[in-house]
C-alpha cells in the first residue's frame, strides 16, 4: 500500500506547480502530467460534471494537445503570449476530497481555489475558480497530475477575452 | 487627410470614412471609424436598430416552455417557446415599472413572474395575473399595455432566428439575399436538422467590433497570424496537405459576403485527416455517403470539402472550417466588444464524431484555442495602433482590388462589408445595385 500524502505534501506540490507556471517553465510543468493526462477548462455556464466530449469547453486538452499547447507557447508565433505576460497563480483552500488505492499507487481527488492574475501592456486580468485535480501518487511518493480541471467562477470571459496563459 | 463630409442631402451629416479609387486599386478606411464615439452612436441608430440581427437557434428551445435570455442589439431579450410550441421573443422588461422579468439565463417555464410587484405573464407574453388588479381601471389587462412587449420583428431561416427592431424592414429572406445559398449549404450538413451543442463561449476583445468582422473572413492573415496552428496541423497529421488556403471570395448582397476555399485541416462534415485515424476515416466516409445520397456528388463535395467563412451583415459570422461555429458580437464602446460563440452540429451525429468535432473546434477556435487568442491579440494591437491616427490615419484594404476573380486571400469580402457599412451609416437602408461579382469557379 502506498502512503497517502499529507495535505501539506499536496500543498507544496501545488505551490511548486504554480511557481513553474509563473516562471514560464512550461516543459517542466508539462512533465508533471501523466501520459494519459487531461487539462480542462469548461465554459462558464457548464456544470461540474460536463464533458468536453459532448459540451463546448474553452480548453479540452488530452496529453497530446497539452504537449502541443506547451510547444506553441514556446514559439514567437504565439502572438497572444509573445512577448510573454506576467502571471501570478494563487492557490488556496486545498482539500484532499478522496483517495483510492490502485495497482499503480494512490489516486487522490484534490480541490483548491485559485486566483490567477495576468498582466500585460497596461491590462490586468483576473481568473478565479476552483481546480479539481486527479493526482497519482507512486510508491516512491512521486506525484503526477492525471487531470487538472479549472472550473471558472466568472460569469463570462469578459473582459479577460482569452485564456492564452495556462491556468 | 481626414474623412470628408459627404455633400448629399440624405447623408444627414454622416462623414465618408472610405477613400476609394476603383481605377487605381485604392481602398482606404479611416481609422476614425474604429475609435469615434459618434460613429458608435450612428452604428447603433443606423445598423443595430435597423438590420436583422441573429437571436438564436431553434434547437436551443427544444420543448414548449423552454426559454433563455440574450442580449441583442443593445436590448435584453427573452427567447422562448410558448406552451403551444411557438417561438417568441420579448423585451425583457416589465410593462409595469421596467424590471427585468426573467432573471435566469435559461430554463423551462409556463409563466414568467416579475419579482418586483408580482405581475405574471404567460409564455406568449400575455398578462395573466396582477396582484390587486381591482385597483386598476376596468379593462386594464385587455388594453395590451400590461403585456410583455414583443420584439417588432421575429423571423427564421432554417431554424436560425433573427430579430429586427425596425418595423419597416424588408423580410428576413429578402434581407439575407445571396447569403441564403450559404445558409442552405450549412444547414444541409444534416438531414435531420442542425443543433447547438451545449456550452457557449462568451468572451471579449479590447478592440472595435468591425475588426472582428474583417478578421472573421480574412484569408490573408492565416499564415502569419496562425503559423503555430499550422505547425500543429502539420505535427498532428505528419504532413501539411496544402500550404495555404485556396479559393474565392464572394459578395452575397446587402453587405453579406463570404470566402469559400480548401484548407489543410480536417472537417467533421466531411474531410478526413490522418490525425483522426482509421475510425475517423470510416466515420467521415459515412458522413460523405449520407451527403452524397441526399445531394449528389457536386453539392455533397461543396458541403463537405469546402471551408466557408460567412458574414451576415452586420455581425453574424458563420465559420465552417475545422468545426462549425456561429458567433455574434456587439460593441460596448468603440474599443471594446463582447462576443458570443456557439458550436453548431448535425443532430444525427454520433458520439465519436461529436467528440472529434469539439476537439477540432478547440484546436483552433475560441479564447482557449491554438489560433483565436492570436486573433484577439492582433485585433487589440490594431486598436492600439489607431491611437496614432492623427499622423497615420488610414487602413489599406485594397488587396486583390484589380483581380478579375477575387481570391480567399484577397480583401474583396472585407470591402463588401465596408461599402455597405458606409451606406448604412449614411442612412441608406436598401443597397444600391452593383456590378455582379464573378461566380464561384468549381
Amino acid at each position: 500500500m502506498t502512503a497517502v500524502p499529507s495535505r501539506n505534501d499536496i500543498e507544496v506540490f501545488l505551490y511548486r506547480e504554480a511557481a513553474l507556471l509563473d516562471n514560464w517553465k512550461l516543459p517542466e510543468w508539462l512533465a508533471l502530467f501523466t501520459d494519459d493526462a487531461s487539462y480542462l477548462v469548461p465554459t462558464t455556464t457548464l456544470t461540474r460534471d460536463a464533458s468536453p466530449d459532448s459540451s463546448l469547453f474553452f480548453i479540452g486538452d488530452d496529453r497530446f494537445h497539452l504537449g502541443e499547447r506547451v510547444a506553441r507557447l514556446g514559439k514567437r508565433g504565439a502572438h497572444a503570449e509573445f512577448p510573454r505576460s506576467r502571471t501570478r497563480h494563487m492557490v488556496t483552500n486545498v482539500l484532499i476530497d478522496e483517495h483510492v488505492q490502485t495497482a499503480a499507487g494512490v489516486e487522490l481527488k484534490v480541490s483548491a481555489a485559485f486566483s490567477v492574475f495576468r498582466f500585460k501592456e497596461g491590462n490586468a486580468d483576473h481568473f478565479v475558480g476552483c481546480y479539481y485535480y486527479r493526482l497519482l501518487v507512486g510508491s516512491d511518493g512521486s506525484i503526477k497530475i492525471r487531470e487538472k480541471r479549472c472550473q471558472l467562477d466568472m460569469d463570462t470571459l469578459r473582459p479577460q477575452g482569452r485564456i492564452s496563459i495556462l491556468l | 487627410m481626414n474623412p470628408s463630409m459627404n455633400a448629399s442631402a440624405n447623408a444627414a451629416a454622416a462623414p465618408n470614412f472610405l477613400h476609394i479609387d476603383q481605377k487605381n486599386g485604392v481602398f482606404q478606411v479611416s481609422r476614425q471609424a474604429f475609435t469615434d464615439a459618434d460613429v458608435l452612436e450612428r452604428e447603433q441608430a443606423e445598423i443595430f436598430d435597423k438590420c436583422w440581427l441573429y437571436l438564436g437557434h431553434g434547437s436551443e428551445l427544444k420543448n414548449p416552455g423552454a426559454f433563455l435570455t440574450r442580449s441583442v442589439g443593445g436590448r435584453n431579450l427573452v427567447f422562448n417557446r410558448d406552451s403551444a410550441g411557438k417561438v417568441r421573443a420579448h423585451l425583457n422588461t416589465c410593462p409595469h415599472r421596467g424590471s427585468a422579468v426573467v432573471r435566469e439565463r435559461s430554463g423551462n417555464a409556463k409563466f414568467f413572474t416579475c419579482s418586483y410587484h408580482g405581475w405574471v405573464f404567460a409564455a406568449d407574453g400575455a398578462i395573466r395575473d396582477i396582484p390587486g388588479a381591482e385597483s386598476y381601471a376596468p379593462g386594464f389587462t385587455s388594453t395590451g399595455r400590461a403585456n410583455l412587449v414583443a420584439v417588432p420583428r421575429l423571423e427564421q431561416y432554417r431554424d436560425l432566428w433573427f430579430v429586427c427592431f425596425d418595423v419597416n424592414a424588408v423580410s428576413l429572406k429578402e434581407y439575407l439575399a445571396g447569403a441564403v445559398e450559404y445558409l442552405d449549404l450549412i444547414s444541409d450538413q444534416s438531414d435531420k436538422g442542425m443543433e447547438i451543442v451545449s456550452g457557449m463561449q462568451e468572451y471579449s476583445i479590447r478592440a472595435n467590433w468591425k475588426l472582428l468582422v474583417e478578421n472573421s473572413f480574412d484569408g490573408y492573415h492565416a499564415m502569419s497570424t496562425h503559423s503555430t496552428y499550422f505547425d500543429f496541423v502539420k505535427n498532428a497529421n505528419g504532413v501539411l496537405s496544402q500550404a495555404n488556403v485556396y479559393g474565392v471570395a464572394r459578395d452575397l448582397g446587402n453587405g453579406h459576403a463570404c470566402v469559400e476555399y480548401t484548407a489543410p485541416w480536417g472537417r467533421p462534415v466531411a474531410n478526413w485527416v490522418p490525425a483522426w485515424g482509421e475510425q475517423g476515416k470510416a466515420e467521415v466516409a459515412s458522413v460523405q455517403a449520407r451527403l452524397l445520397a441526399a445531394h449528389g456528388p457536386e453539392r455533397a463535395n461543396r458541403i463537405g470539402q469546402y471551408s466557408k467563412n460567412i458574414l451576415i451583415f452586420p455581425n453574424l459570422v458563420i465559420v465552417d472550417v475545422m468545426s462549425l461555429t456561429l458567433r455574434t458580437f456587439y460593441p460596448r464602446s468603440p474599443d471594446y466588444m463582447e462576443i458570443s460563440a456557439w458550436s453548431l452540429a448535425p443532430s444525427e451525429e454520433n458520439a465519436w464524431m461529436r467528440k472529434n468535432r469539439l476537439s477540432s473546434f478547440l484546436e483552433f477556435l475560441g479564447p482557449g484555442g491554438f489560433a483565436t487568442p492570436d486573433d484577439v491579440e492582433m485585433l487589440e494591437q490594431c486598436q492600439r495602433g489607431y491611437r496614432n491616427q492623427k499622423e497615420a490615419g488610414w487602413n489599406d484594404v485594397s488587396r486583390g482590388m484589380l483581380a478579375t476573380e477575387p481570391q480567399t486571400v484577397d480583401e474583396h469580402q472585407i470591402r463588401v462589408f465596408w461599402r455597405r457599412w458606409q451606406e448604412r451609416l449614411q442612412g441608406q437602408s436598401s443597397a444600391p445595385a452593383r456590378t455582379a461579382e464573378p461566380v464561384l469557379a468549381k
